[in-house]
């Protein structure tokens, strides 16, 4: 369920590290809770965030929630496919479900996400 | 004490003291409340009354008010004297809209959702804006959401706010702001209008927002394309415009010139002064800033058997469901106000609002050349003005407003607690609800006091 080449944070949000880029989404657990999901909102291209900041928002029939910088760095792709089908974060959250794309402004934040394993724990 | 509209006499009170153990409310009060705050002795009030002496005292005391409906009103600064059609009246008081609260279950709410959507859409039509929610408090509220949701949106804290927008509404937004850590920087007028240059010295890429009012708090009608241009010394400024939506039939709607938000006081649409309230803010929005907007919003749907309907379709951003992430604090609108100002505009129709402007404009500038040709008087600003002006005399305004109530008329705002250097300064309001021979007596009086 939870795909070992990814990171995790407490805030059940993800990152795949792929092409010198960090891909962000939110993991099966936290489209599980938040239920069908109606609305993502994007940051811009190139907006810059510190880690634990605000990016963005999803919205699910029953409630609302921030999106937090699992890392440190700088937006360089959004998911725009979500603008019209955010329901794709309830079906693939670990894939198509991607939310944005940053340039890690320190590779070192890395270390400081989980393994799939030690996520699956904080879950039980 | 037993009293026939009373459900509770001596006996049943006893019966509720004995389950719980006590045998006299002293009893009660005295083992919950603690003795240093608690009143002592009997208060001071008097025998009581019959109701038909009830009636008779207060009516005596209403009779001392002097309502604006049997004086002859110049008052305005967002909340003016209009004409109110009796038929608003009429619909307003039907119980399925007076009485019902909160009525959003659309299986029983069709006509009050149906209402709310009408009032939407007509709002988008007279600012030229996209979307408009269902409806917010006032004006004042309505700028300080505004605010709010500009800095939400753009994620920035910087506001940039001409002086000539309405005091009261600023001091609503200095409000807001302090509790949010937004910096306010309020552009002082030149002549009566705003500082467009000053404010475009202010405008960086910190600042979520330009506001301005048109026409302006003095009844000036400012130049918005200047001012809407200087968003593009910012990075992510938006505009915010506070308009009269009686103005907004004669002068170019925020649609028109890039405004972001655009939002005020609907009073003046089918709704009574009534000392100050309840009113309705109105509050419209590109569709880019849609769920960032405050409040709800009503839309147009089909049922289950493909028939037209009406739900609440966004309402995201209140609190009861972003709990302490929210971006607004309004969980309700003003939906009999918005009935009334939705059956105004519905009443009005595109020409008559027109008309209703025309008159107000007319009136307003017949009396302000009367008024700045008295001696004694004058009309300190220059360039054309809507339905209000402002008139500076050369004698105390407290003593002329004195002895104009007793002449019948309401002579309008005084400016001086408002802003420095206008002591004996006042903004005159006319409506389409005064006639000639009433701004003529006005002026007299003016000359005369």
């Amino acid at each position: 369920m939870y795909p070992e080449e990814l990171k995790y944070t407490e805030d059940h949000e993800w990152v795949r590290v792929e092409d010198g880029k960090a891909y962000v989404g939110v993991t099966h657990y936290a489209q599980e809770q938040l239920g069908d999901i109606v609305f993502v909102e994007l940051p811009d291209l190139d907006e810059e965030f510190e880690m634990g900041d605000t990016f963005g928002v999803v919205e699910s029939v029953k409630t609302v929630s921030d999106l937090f910088m699992p890392l440190s760095g700088k937006v360089v792709e959004i998911n725009e496919d979500l603008e019209d089908s955010p329901e794709v974060v309830n079906e693939d959250p670990h894939g198509a479900g991607w939310i944005i794309a940053i340039e890690l402004s320190d590779k070192s934040q890395l270390d400081q996400l989980m393994d799939s394993e030690t996520y699956k724990k904080t879950l039980e | 004490m037993n009293h026939q509209f009373l459900p509770n006499n001596e006996a049943s009170r006893k019966e509720m003291l004995e389950s719980i153990g006590l045998s006299s409310i002293e009893e009660l009060f005295g083992c919950c409340i603690p003795e240093q705050v608690r009143f002592k002795g009997e208060l001071d009030l008097p025998e009581p009354l019959s109701e038909m002496e009830a009636r008779r005292l207060l009516t005596q005391i209403a009779n001392v008010n002097r309502p604006a409906s049997s004086m002859v009103s110049f008052l305005g600064g967002g909340v003016a004297d209009h004409y109110i059609p009796a038929a608003i009246d009429h619909i307003v008081s039907r119980s399925e809209f007076y009485t019902a609260y909160t009525p959003y279950q659309a299986e029983v709410s069709q006509g009050t959702l149906q209402n709310i959507f009408e009032f939407q859409t007509l709002i988008c039509m007279l600012t030229g804006m996209d979307v408009a929610n269902a409806s917010m408090y006032d004006g004042a509220s309505a700028l300080a959401e505004g605010v709010l949701m500009a800095s939400a949106t753009t994620r920035l804290d910087k506001i940039v706010i001409s002086q000539t927008v309405n005091p009261q509404y600023r001091e609503t937004v200095q409000t807001y702001a302090q509790a949010t850590g937004l910096e306010v920087v309020e552009i002082p007028h030149k002549e009566g209008l705003t500082d467009v240059e000053a404010m475009g010295e202010e405008v960086d890429d910190q600042t979520a927002a330009i506001v301005f009012q048109n026409p302006n708090f003095f009844g000036q009608v400012e130049d918005p394309f200047p001012i809407s241009e200087l968003k593009e010394k910012g990075k992510k400024t938006l505009l915010i415009s506070v308009v009269d939506p009686i103005s907004l039939g004669v002068l170019v709607p925020p649609g028109d010139y890039d405004c972001d938000i655009a939002l005020g006081e609907g009073q003046p649409l089918g709704n009574p002064v009534s000392f100050g309230g309840p009113h309705l803010g109105f509050f419209a929005a590109t569709q880019k800033l849609v769920r960032k907007m405050p409040g709800r919003l009503i839309g147009q749907t089909k049922d289950v058997d493909g028939q037209r309907g009406f739900v609440m379709t966004l309402q995201t951003r209140e609190q009861h469901i972003r709990r302490h992430r929210a971006t607004s604090n309004i969980c309700t609108n003003q939906a009999l106000n918005a009935l009334a100002a939705a059956a105004y505009l519905n009443l009005m129709g595109k020409e008559g609002l027109q008309e209703v402007a025309q008159h107000c404009l007319q009136k307003a500038n017949y009396l302000k050349e009367k008024i700045a040709a008295l001696p004694g008087y004058t009309v300190p600003f220059e360039g054309p003005s809507f339905k209000e002006f402002v008139v500076k005399a050369n004698r105390p305004f407290t003593s002329i407003q004195e002895k104009m109530v007793d002449r019948g008329f309401l002579p309008g705002i005084h400016l001086q607690p408002y802003y420095e250097g206008m002591e004996d300064w006042f903004l005159v309001c006319v409506t389409e609800s005064r006639t000639r021979d009433e701004l003529d007596r006005f002026a007299a009086g003016l000359e005369g006091v």
